[in-house]
């Protein structure tokens, strides 16, 4: 590599012996990662932009004109438009709810002693390490029973009940450090349990609830074996099911460019919200592992 | 795992779960059962309660009673057929092949992510100037946002993505390789050809991977205290074996968390392989275990056989854990040998 040939350089410099060859390494290892990272989304960008015609004669080309007809296209032709309103419907619903019932049952576990405690909590975790694929089968069934399979409520119940364990495991631990002094000043001043956890320990909670809120959202709208297994209507499709009809059904006959679109547009929210909060959700990694 | 989100469980299991609950603040409290209070622990803790129970637990036993029949769905009769299911799976040579799969992922992606994620973790944090502050090379905080990327991506997504950019004739990679002059790879169909239908999808997993683990490692690396890696210093250790020696066993419970939780990962892939060949491949050669269980439960309705296939993917995964257990042990037990 070109660290060995910046050898000689580095006697002169003043920081420490080898630092020039091992700062070109790791750089060069690193710039050569992003470019992996970067190129591909920025490559599947561009093709959304360009016609069918123009993305089989040249990977690299630039579209011809910048038009939003694969958008477009796959807005209406391919479903786009109504699963993106079905995913930011089953995705917000499940969150909000996800997060109610998560702290709600966090704040009992953690706070509270009571006959079944340790069981409910390592029922919890074996909930957590358990593949989904074992539970698939079945769950349809009892979404079928219930006359839930294939509706929307069916789908946000189902991401509410899986996200649950990681969102009480983490508020779990964040509940109990808050200081007992705090709900004991507000039941002498009155507050009833209710009072105590929606106006003293709730806003408390605050800071935990919006790193597991951020990891909820990406890990919600990621979701793809609940949906394609349990949300069996087309017309409740969330964009994940369309991405995989695109891929199921991927010949010449498929419109490139609005495969290309959709993706772009399941994208984008994710990485929108990352970039926003990505300082909470490298924060809330670190604050978990230093404990 | 349950969501993709779940993985980052803030505090590792392997840190919740020797302990169990473990007593937190608490003084003593009047039991007066007044309508406040009976109120309050039905809905806080009773209804948070039912729908796990029904809808995660409750599947969960019923796939073990399940995969002793022979259901096949919406008939109402089931017979109790023993262990028949698993007899057959272990002739069955398109599962045990599936088997083979998962098991060439689990063993492969963990590897090779970790590792790389470990490599650049350790640039970033530590990996800077020899002199001065312990520091990570120029513009970390960079690179760490733009690795992340991959994470964040819908698995579905990055499925499509490297399957057009995969692509043989309108892809990105053989566009780049016969512009360099690589003729050869001219319509190479890179998840069409045995040879290189794995290693391809191995390659896209790794790729959305590693950023995550990259960043589990960096926060755990930070928890290092500076004085050792300048006591190392003084000492003259170099940044290898610095790494070597101090940052590895000292992260080594988090690598095990990690291995744990990218192996369960790996041993699932159904978004990866079902993006990237949705048919299981050339030859069935990138055919994973959840991919069969899939296609067995809702395209042939043989659900007492599927259930069977997810308590087999249960149990692989379970070994797996134990294995990483075991082997972090050993390995952990040889060092602390030596050092006494």
């Amino acid at each position: 590599m070109s660290a060995t040939t910046t050898r000689p350089q580095t006697r002169k410099v003043v920081p420490a012996k080898g630092d020039r060859p091992v700062a070109v390494a790791s750089h060069g290892a690193l710039v050569l990662w992003c470019v992996l990272v970067i190129a591909p989304m920025l490559w599947t960008l561009l093709s959304s932009f360009k016609t069918s015609g123009e993305i089989f004669a040249s990977p690299f080309g630039l579209p011809a004109e910048w038009s939003f007809t694969n958008y477009a296209n796959a807005w209406v032709d391919s479903g786009l438009g109504d699963a993106f309103i079905n995913t930011v419907i089953v995705v917000g619903t499940a969150l909000v709810l996800v997060m109610l019932l998560g702290s709600m049952c966090a704040y009992v576990l953690g706070r509270f002693e009571f006959f079944g405690r340790r069981a409910i909590y390592y029922l919890m975790l074996a909930g957590l390490t358990f593949p989904v694929f074992l539970a698939i089968v079945p769950l349809f069934f009892v979404l079928q029973n219930l006359g839930l399979l294939g509706t929307l409520p069916g789908l946000i119940v189902t991401y509410v009940s899986f996200a649950l364990p990681f969102t009480v495991f983490f508020l779990y631990s964040f509940f109990r450090g808050l200081p007992v002094e705090i709900s004991e000043a507000a039941a002498i001043d009155g507050a009833g349990e209710w009072r105590t956890f929606f106006q003293v320990m709730l806003p408390m909670a605050r800071p935990g609830m919006a790193s597991v809120a951020i990891f909820n959202f990406l890990g919600l709208w990621n979701q793809f074996l609940l949906p394609v297994a349990l949300n069996t209507d087309r017309d409740n499709w969330v964009l994940a099911q369309v991405l995989a009809s695109f891929i199921s059904s991927a010949g010449y006959a498929v419109d490139f460019g609005a495969m290309f679109a959709a993706a772009v547009v399941t994208i984008v929210p994710v990485l929108v919200a990352y970039i926003v909060f990505q300082r909470q959700l490298q924060g809330s990694v670190s604050q978990g592992t230093m404990k | 795992m349950t969501l993709s989100g779940s993985v980052i469980d803030g505090q590792p299991p392997n840190q919740t779960t020797p302990t169990g609950p473990v007593p937190g603040p608490r003084r003593g409290r009047r039991r007066k059962w007044t309508l406040d209070r009976i109120s309050f622990f039905i809905v806080f803790l009773g209804l948070p309660l039912a729908l796990f129970l029904i809808f995660v637990i409750n599947p969960f036993i019923q796939a073990g009673y399940y995969s002793l029949t022979n259901w096949s769905g919406f008939s109402p009769e089931q017979e109790f057929v023993g262990l028949q299911n698993f007899i057959d799976l272990a002739q069955d040579p398109r599962f045990t092949n599936a088997v083979g799969n998962s098991v060439v992922l689990g063993l492969v992606v963990p590897f090779v992510t970790l590792t790389i994620a470990l490599i650049f973790a350790i640039l970033i944090t530590i990996g800077g100037a020899g002199r001065g502050q312990i520091r990570g090379v120029k513009g970390a905080g960079f690179y760490r946002v733009v690795s992340l990327f991959p994470y964040v991506i819908p698995g579905i997504a990055i499925g499509l993505i490297w399957r057009l950019i995969l692509d043989p004739s309108s892809g990105l990679v053989n566009g780049v390789l016969t512009g360099l002059g690589l003729d050869q790879f001219e319509s190479f169909a890179w998840l069409g050809n045995v040879t290189t239908a794995m290693p391809a999808s191995i390659f896209v997993i790794v790729w959305g991977f590693v950023g995550f683990y990259m960043l589990l490692f960096i926060a755990a690396i930070k928890g290092i205290p500076a004085e050792i890696y300048e006591a190392a210093r003084l000492d003259g250790a170099g940044r290898a074996r610095m790494s070597w020696s101090i940052t590895l066993p000292l992260i080594r419970d988090n690598v095990q968390t990690a291995y744990i939780y990218i192996g369960i990962m790996a041993l699932d892939a159904y978004v990866y392989m079902q993006a990237l060949n949705p048919q299981g491949g050339p030859d069935s050669s990138t055919l994973v275990m959840s991919q069969q269980l899939f296609r067995t439960a809702f395209a042939e309705s043989k659900f007492g056989y599927a259930s069977a296939m997810g308590v087999v993917i249960a149990l692989v995964t379970l070994v797996f854990a134990a294995l990483v257990f075991t082997v972090n042990r050993l390995a952990g037990g040889k060092d602390e040998g030596g050092a006494s």
